[in-house]
């Protein structure tokens, strides 16, 4: 099943919001394949019915009441922002150019 | 003696005792850090040495009005850059994080700080935490302290250096797949990861949030239970924390005692592609543990061999979901240059990221992505379950599992770094423990014929720290090995 063309790793490059260069494209895509081939043989194995392990962690997750408390201040919570005005984030135009 | 060659429980005595100051100490490592770290380059950030001074007067001056001291008082620490720091940079080893100074302290270092500890810096790791050498760090590789031309290992490298090299006299790690057991390995230095919930990772940068743990790196078993100690716990902050009681784990580093334990040795950790030897120093450790009263039985674990292939889909979806926070707004990196705001994503993610990092981003995508997301993801978090479920069969029979850390000694710097699948293959006898959750620690048992360490590994069942450490322990006094040090030469 393993093989993953230059034209799918654009693709998902694009679902991971990255550019990649010219000589990147057909980097990934060999490296990529090599690391799929290898992966491949998972499928080798029956899991017919085998529950899936999304977390070890051998108790369940611990609820808390959702009462207010102290939180980060929002000079605090600003001060590693690339670009921010009057407590917001600043962020380029979201629609068209 | 120089102070800096000496271990934690040492300088804690001799600390305690009222032998040396908190200034003494600081002076000592400065000194150290000056000749030591140009070669090894195991930190990415120092504390500036006025600031260390000043925190090293506040001791001894508070000891002067109080008299308390605390278990890690005064004691030189170094910290694993991907672990919050208030107030210090913290790079995450990225070009990313480069000038992010986080606004508050993970839960380990806010406990850590309450013992008023010398915390000297901030230590290398490969991007992300994402390798085996530190040759993925965008601040560029730290060296191992035996050999300069060979990796430390990785990702927690400068942590595991730096305690080689005597540049801290304990430090922290952390381990999604070995990143605290290889590097100990590499550096010749004990480095245990506790089991998945014992200690918080609040404010650890997550990579495979299912999988990274937080751990001690040190020069001796004793020395792993006294750093642990300070750092288990539950933590209303992480919801994976376990609510359970902590025992002292210095307790268990008292008595040389293996008897009546049950030491399993896994067949496939002895097979194909592992150096001779590294084969040889474990199974002379295994003699070891044998004539300490330990019996020794062969166990299987047939799913050891898709392990790696489990754990390359699964860190790596649950990294390209972690890493999606990277987007230049709320903290970090933003590239300059963009018209809109998914051209600012995607040319700050670009530039933001290395190779290593963005490989394993796709990688994950793809796993991840409609079409593939049962056949790859779904397919390694059922063969998870499979591994899990063969390592509590064999816990039913044997008390620990003994095995090598790594299939060969440190490699050369660059010797792997054009062949990803090279580099994840040397993972395949520490990432079993990480995907099952257990605690398992790395002990120095031999150098090789080039002088580099080998690695033993101790594997305990889930919240069997102290058992791990008390086999450690015995092993490791029953041998010299922890006497042996690196001559760093210039």
């Amino acid at each position: 099943m393993a093989s993953i063309t230059q034209k799918e790793v654009e693709h998902v490059a694009q679902l991971a919001r990255l550019d990649l260069t010219e000589a990147e494209k057909p980097m990934f895509a060999e490296q990529l394949n090599h690391i799929l081939a290898y992966v491949d043989q998972l499928q080798g194995v029956s899991t017919e019915g085998v529950p899936l392990t999304a977390s070890v962690a051998n108790e369940e997750p611990v609820l808390r009441e959702d009462s207010p408390r102290e939180c980060l201040s929002v000079e605090k919570a600003l001060a590693n922002a690339p670009n921010s005005h009057n407590g917001f984030f600043v962020v380029p135009n979201i629609l068209g150019k | 003696m120089s102070l800096f060659k000496l271990t934690l429980k040492e300088l804690q005595g001799k600390f305690t005792a009222g032998e040396v100051s908190a200034m003494d100490i600081a002076r000592s490592y400065l000194l150290r850090l000056s000749q030591v770290e140009p070669k090894i380059k195991a930190y990415i950030t120092l504390t500036p040495k006025d600031i260390l001074l000043q925190q090293a007067k506040a001791i001894d001056d508070g000891l002067k009005a109080w008299r308390k001291t605390q278990p890690l008082m005064a004691m030189p620490l170094g910290i694993k850059d991907n672990i919050c720091t208030e107030g210090i940079r913290t790079t995450c080893g990225s070009r990313m994080l480069e000038n992010f100074v986080p606004p508050y302290d993970a839960s380990v270092v806010g406990g850590l700080r309450t013992h008023q500890p010398l915390i000297l810096g901030k230590t290398n790791l490969d991007e992300f935490a994402m390798g085996s050498s530190t040759e993925h760090s965008a601040f560029g590789p730290s060296r191992n302290p035996w050999n300069q031309k060979y990796i430390p290992g990785g990702s927690s490298g400068g942590s595991a250096a730096a305690v080689a090299a005597d540049e801290c006299v304990a430090a922290l790690g952390s381990d999604t797949g070995g990143s605290i057991r290889q590097p100990a390995a590499c550096c010749g230095v004990v480095g245990f990861k506790p089991t998945y919930g014992r200690v918080s990772r609040y404010g650890l940068i997550a990579f495979a949030s299912s999988l990274d743990q937080i751990g001690p790196i040190t020069k001796t078993v004793t020395d792993a239970a006294i750093l642990l100690n300070a750092i288990a716990g539950f933590d209303p902050m992480d919801s994976t924390s376990a609510n359970r009681e902590v025992p002292d784990f210095t307790k268990a580093v008292k008595k040389k005692d293996v008897k009546k334990l049950i030491f399993g040795v896994p067949r496939e950790y002895f097979a194909e592609g592992l150096d001779p030897e590294v084969s040889e120093k474990v199974q002379d450790a295994i003699q070891v543990l044998e004539e300490l009263g330990g019996t020794i039985r062969e166990v299987t674990l047939p799913f050891t061999e898709q392990a790696i292939a489990t754990y390359y889909l699964v860190a790596t979806a649950e990294a390209s979901s972690n890493l999606a926070r990277y987007d230049g707004v709320k903290f970090g990196f933003r590239s300059k240059e963009s018209r809109d705001l998914a051209e600012m994503y995607r040319s700050t993610r670009s530039q933001g990221f290395g190779p290593e990092v963005k490989r394993r981003i796709m990688l994950g995508t793809y796993a991840l992505s409609a079409g593939y997301y049962d056949a790859y993801y779904g397919k390694a978090q059922a063969v998870r379950t499979l591994i899990q479920r063969e390592f509590d069969a064999v816990f039913k029979e044997v008390d620990l599992l003994v095995s090598p850390v790594m299939p060969t000694p440190a490699f050369q710097l660059g010797e792997r770094l054009d062949d990803p699948l090279q580099m994840y293959l040397s993972d395949i006898y520490t990432i079993p423990a990480s995907l099952s959750g257990l605690p398992a620690i790395s002990v120095p048992c031999g150098l090789s014929k080039l002088g580099l360490p080998i690695g033993l590994q101790l594997m305990g069942r889930p919240f069997e720290e102290a058992m791990v450490l008390r086999a450690a322990y015995a092993y490791e006094q029953a041998t010299d090995w922890r006497m042996k040090r690196p001559v760093i030469r210039s």
